[in-house]
């Protein structure tokens, strides 16, 4: 009852009338930033379909439109070979990248709750230096590292009696100058996803972690049973981010290879561009770009989905 | 059921078996944390090393880089290379322009996502739901497949090469993270704070420049180093967009060392170093700002 009367009291300051609360207020609030959104992310998204469906050149640039072709550009890549190599290489490669993330990261986070502090902070910091690394710049390094000539890599490899690393080429062969990519983009998606799992981990309560190992759960059990399942959601948000950057890949591999990759190294955000700025053949670019997004777009509905329900916005 | 007397005797036997093996337990432990520790300055040792190398490579004179042993540590020490990367042409006009671009970007983007996030967190009105999941779900449009259309629509408008287009480009790619992370902040703040103010006498607008606008300070920093660290970063819509190297980036520059130059390492990990210099700089500052939940207890007791 004594809440009851004190309520009505507070009440009317929280809904005091005033300029600010007219209803197109909010509105107004979040107006510019849909204006800029929608101006450039979506009409460019509507307009990059809308291209796909047409041919589009270098004499379509000058003139500013296209000529409409349907679903032509669509057939052409269908029917490409190259471009059949290109998905099932991104594939590959996105797979092998998030993979490892994943595993690598597992550890690293699991290894955080077991070291003493000093050594906490130490990792910690050195996942945060990763972190901070702009993506060209750790390009570059990887690249001085993995020089022909002078590479440290190829030092240490001779020295630990590997092999005869001396004068190897990592990028004469593909599949080896690719699974050089693959280090470059695991160490830099390492803390990211290392971090986020930490904070997971913390947030496991220790009576639960406990009960399992009094029940006789081994160390691996307890972390299949007990721990995974509590951290799906984080995994799967990790896993969704992940595949959406690592399937989009291009600046790591344009720029290890000197802005002029071989057919080799095309992934599928690459081979979009070379269809496009390389051989000005945008429509094509475009419906390649498409596909792309419309793989995606499976991946971001999870993400979007696992983050919806862990911010709890609805 | 045991008696308590029991019970107690009971835990005495075990006691006194687990002291037996208590010592040798301990060394076990021991051990094992040992073990642990050495893995993780393992870890930590690989995933520094390459930039400990870019920087020790940048201090070194040429011929000490240019080895079949590697020299692991720098000495003597040169600036030489600094002092070459900085002499190359562009370079400054290029920190310039990157400068131009995330300084313009972040104004307008900090004015623009503090709108958006009072607007979500403070007011509730329809399609709020919808905007925050078009937020959300906006973040993951890839930015390499919208690439086409941005230098045909830019094109058309005339604003390829131009730092303006550029810009417009890294604000509608820094927005929904800056809104995003924003409204959580405003969202933390409690509003009763803000009525407290009121009933006390302020104003509703003044309430919220004395006591709610002070409070988000830290989260505009956070988000504002956010945004300047991907706007700082970018590579690709900078590669296409701007073509004569006057008017590039530092990432494009920084980029295009090699293929132009060929590879002269030393001046190269200078350049590398002074291009991520800044962004760790901040992103240390970020640490800290993200660390601890700022007005945790601002309302207790």
């Amino acid at each position: 009852m004594g809440v009851a009367i004190t309520a009505p009291e507070l009440e009317p300051v929280s809904r005091r009338p005033g300029p600010l609360r007219t209803a197109l207020f909010p509105y107004a609030l979040i107006a510019p930033s849909i204006l800029m959104i929608a101006g450039i992310l979506a009409f460019p998204l509507a307009m990059l379909i809308w291209l796909s469906l047409q041919h589009y050149g270098l004499k379509e640039l000058i003139q500013h439109s296209g000529e409409w072709v349907g679903l032509q550009n669509y057939q052409a890549i269908i029917a490409d070979p190259l471009f059949h190599q290109v998905i099932l290489r991104s594939l590959i490669f996105t797979f092998t990248c998030v993979g490892l993330t994943l595993v690598f990261s597992t550890l690293i986070a699991l290894l955080l709750l077991k070291v003493r502090q000093l050594v906490r902070v130490i990792v910690m910091s050195s996942l945060v230096f990763v972190w901070a690394t702009p993506v060209i710049v750790s390009v570059d390094i990887w690249q001085w590292m993995f020089d022909y000539e002078f590479g440290v890599i190829n030092y240490l490899l001779t020295q630990l009696h590997v092999g005869n690393f001396i004068h190897h080429n990592w990028f004469d062969n593909p599949v080896q100058g690719l699974a050089v990519l693959v280090i470059v983009v695991v160490w830099g998606a390492i803390p990211f996803v290392t971090i986020t799992l930490f904070a997971g981990l913390l947030q496991v309560p220790s009576d639960v972690l406990d009960a399992a190992q009094v029940d006789g759960a081994s160390a691996w059990h307890t972390f299949w049973f007990v721990t995974a399942p509590m951290l799906k959601p984080i995994f799967l948000i990790v896993i969704c981010l992940s595949t959406i950057w690592d399937f989009g890949v291009f600046n790591q591999i344009y720029v290890m290879l000197n802005q002029r990759p071989s057919s080799d190294y095309f992934t599928i955000a690459i081979y979009s561009y070379r269809e496009s700025f390389g051989v000005t053949q945008y429509g094509l670019g475009a419906a390649i770009a498409v596909i792309m997004v419309i793989i995606l777009v499976f991946v971001t509905f999870f993400y979007v989905r696992e983050t919806v329900k862990v911010a709890e916005i609805a | 059921m045991i008696a308590p007397g029991a019970a107690q005797g009971i835990r005495t036997e075990t006691a006194r078996a687990a002291a037996g093996t208590a010592v040798s337990f301990n060394i076990l432990q021991q051990a094992r944390q040992l073990v642990y520790d050495a893995l993780g300055i393992a870890v930590a040792i690989v995933m520094l090393f390459p930039i400990y190398w870019m920087v020790a490579t940048a201090f070194k004179p040429g011929q000490d880089i240019l080895r079949l042993d590697p020299k692991w540590f720098p000495n003597p020490i040169t600036l030489q290379n600094f002092q070459d990367a900085i002499a190359r042409p562009f370079f400054l006009d290029d920190v310039k322009n990157s400068l131009i671009i995330v300084g313009v970007m972040l104004v307008l983007a900090l004015a623009i996502s503090f709108f958006a996030a009072v607007g979500t967190a403070r007011f509730g009105f329809r399609g709020r739901t919808a905007y925050l999941v078009m937020i959300i779900a906006v973040q993951m449009v890839p930015l390499n497949a919208l690439i086409i259309p941005l230098y045909l629509m830019l094109d058309g408008v005339g604003q390829t090469d131009t730092l303006a287009g550029v810009i417009a480009v890294y604000l509608a790619v820094v927005l929904p993270f800056m809104v995003w992370t924003l409204r959580g902040f405003v969202a933390n703040i409690p509003p009763e704070l803000e009525e407290s103010a009121m009933i006390d006498g302020c104003t509703r607008f003044g309430a919220f420049i004395r006591i709610t606008f002070p409070l988000i300070g830290p989260g505009l920093v956070a988000t504002a180093i956010f945004g300047f660290i991907q706007a700082w970063n970018e590579y690709i819509v900078a590669y296409v967009l701007l073509s004569s190297p006057e008017n590039q980036t530092l990432t494009v520059w920084l980029a295009s060392f090699t293929t132009n130059h060929g590879p002269e390492w030393g001046p190269l990990m200078a350049a590398a170093t002074l291009t991520g210099l800044p962004v760790v700089a901040f992103f240390l500052i970020l640490q800290r700002y993200l660390a601890g939940g700022l007005t945790a207890g601002a309302v207790k007791g």
